[in-house]
């Protein structure tokens, strides 16, 4: 499998980035503040107002490096991208499956399923590392909820019924997130999901990570020839990445939330990185986005076991191994879309 | 026998990996999926020699054309041979510019030594039926030189080889008419295979997605 490079994130809300020879540079007030050569990269996000130049973006998109712009406050505006991968049969196929309410009910299922296995197995460590520190009565009940929510999804046979098993696991797995903070709890509290704006610290690190992992996930996608914004669980909406927030279904518990609960858990960040806005939304300081950015990269750096391919991988790679699994599955290569089921 | 339309024309150096290995072709032709190393190392080595210069040169009677694009409506095929050369032959064509009458035979050259199996040979045939096909002649000898040994191999083209390789063109155009991407058979070509981490061989030996779903639930 092919090696993780890396992810150049640009955070600067001035910068400017422009090609000068093989490499990358960051310019700031007409001075280059940085420089990275090309060949190390995989692909650029910048949170930057000022964008980057034609000839960048041209260099990009012939070594296939993509370029993701994002508001400075991380909402995702866009993507280039080089010519998309010639393979318009398994394009078809994908839509074929998206138009095919029982063909999308089975991925789908496969999709939810890895999420509420994930989820509980999250609430089953905790349980294990900190017995000590918190109500494993609680606990057990909810990881006991998610096990059945996951027989009923094996057998449910239409989205619909899909989408409201999975609302109710969804709930049972939140009631427990403030439980799961276990340093800072003055400042750090989940109370229930808020999103544009979020409106405490926790919610506002949830947005930014499940940010960046759906703009991961959305560019293993496209490498490997799926389009991102043709779902199965997700339907069209204009702009939206549906495959991707699809896919991101089964990592946001393991891999986003976890990061999100370490962050915190570990005084990675403090209430110092939040402001509070006269609307009551809360940002992010540039400074603790970056931090976060950065541990973010290192985070993708670790090295797993993946489930069914059972081979050595780094974080970082587990969306590409799904986006390749999911294709082969739909070109007919495998019996169904084996999720990534972590514990 | 079917005759092809241009526009169905499929790749002619594809017949060398249809030969290796069916399902390595599907992924490039069909698919669309190749890494750095396959084709376009191919492609730009091409047009290296496409360039240069001497694209007609004559020596001792033997008239030499680099980078000739070749094409056969009865095979499907389209390509571009490295090098013909033209032999003064009773038997032969005229030749436009050229005095006399002449028989092609296509010469081939690859980077590394000879193979074990028949792809380099069937490449080689399916130029000479374009060949025939062009000039309306009958080609029965071809080249391979291998850069690794420096050497030339002359082959006979047999009209045993023009029929196999009738029957793979014919095999080729199937599958890309119904889009099929053979299941892989893995074997010891694998371990060559350039697009092994694309189609992943070890995956399809791997327990079944049911099974393991089963087995992990179960848990
Ligand atoms: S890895 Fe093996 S089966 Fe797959 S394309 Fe290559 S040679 Fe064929």
């Amino acid at each position: 499998m092919k090696k993780l490079l890396n992810t150049l994130y640009i955070t600067l809300p001035d910068a400017y980035l422009a090609l000068k020879g093989e490499n990358v540079v960051i310019v700031q007030d007409e001075e280059v503040i940085g420089r990275v050569p090309l060949h190390n990269l995989e692909a650029i996000c910048t949170f930057g107002r000022q964008g980057a130049s034609p000839a960048l973006m041209a260099a990009c998109m012939e070594k296939s490096i993509a370029i993701t712009f994002l508001s400075t406050s991380g909402r995702f505006r866009g993507r280039v991208i080089g010519s998309t991968k010639g393979n318009v049969t398994l394009r078809r196929t994908q839509y074929r499956f998206a138009d095919d309410e029982e063909k999308s009910t089975e991925i789908s299922k496969h999709f939810l399923i890895g999420k509420l296995y994930n989820a509980k197995w999250s609430l089953e460590r905790i349980t294990r590392d900190h017995a000590l520190r918190i109500d494993l009565e609680k606990f057990k009940t909810k990881s006991a909820f998610l096990s059945e929510s996951i027989q009923q999804l094996t057998v449910a046979d239409n989205l619909e019924v899909l989408r409201g098993i999975e609302g109710n696991a969804a709930s049972a797995y939140f009631s427990v997130m403030d439980d799961m903070i276990l340093q800072q709890k003055e400042d750090f509290f989940y109370k229930g999901r808020s999103r544009r704006p979020p409106l405490d610290n926790v919610n506002a690190l949830l947005s930014f990570v499940y940010t960046l992992l759906a703009s991961d996930v959305g560019a293993a996608l496209e490498t490997v020839g799926l389009d991102a914004y043709v779902g199965f669980l997700h339907r069209d909406r204009p702009g939206r990445m549906s495959l991707a927030l699809d896919v991101m279904e089964e990592l946001r518990s393991v891999y986003a939330d976890r990061f999100v609960l370490s962050l915190i858990n570990k005084k990675q960040v403090q209430a110092s990185d939040f402001l509070k806005k006269e609307s009551g939304a809360v940002i992010m300081t540039d400074k603790a986005r970056k931090e976060i950015l950065q541990l973010w990269q290192k985070r993708k750096e670790e090295q797993i076991t993946h489930p069914f391919l059972k081979e050595k991988i780094s974080w970082g790679l587990v969306p590409h191994a799904q986006a390749m699994l999911l294709a082969r599955f739909l070109r007919g290569d495998l019996d169904a879309y084996p999720p990534f089921l972590w514990k | 026998m079917t005759v092809y339309d241009s526009s169905e024309f499929l790749s002619l150096s594809g017949i060398q990996h249809f030969e290796f290995c069916e399902r390595q072709w599907a992924l490039i032709h069909i698919e669309q999926e190749w890494e750095e190393n396959v084709l376009t190392i191919e492609g730009n080595q091409l047009h290296e020699r496409t360039d240069d210069p001497f694209i007609r040169e004559k020596r001792k009677g033997v008239l030499y054309v680099r980078g000739l694009p070749v094409h056969s409506a009865i095979l499907g095929l389209t390509g571009i041979c490295d090098v013909v050369e033209f032999y003064k032959d009773e038997n032969g064509v005229t030749l436009d510019k050229e005095e006399g009458k002449y028989l092609p035979i296509p010469v081939e050259y690859k980077r590394g030594k000879p193979k074990k199996d028949q792809s380099d040979i069937f490449q080689l045939t399916a130029q000479a039926i374009c060949l025939e096909d062009m000039l309306f002649c009958k080609v029965s000898q071809g080249s391979l030189f291998y850069h690794e040994i420096r050497r030339r191999i002359d082959v006979e083209i047999t009209e045993e080889l023009k029929k196999q390789v009738k029957e793979t063109a014919r095999r080729m155009h199937e599958y890309y008419q119904r889009r099929h991407t053979p299941r892989v058979k893995t074997g010891k070509h694998c371990k060559n295979c350039s697009l092994r981490h694309i189609c992943l061989p070890e995956l399809l030996t791997k327990e079944s997605v049911a099974s393991y779903m089963k087995r992990m639930l179960a848990e």
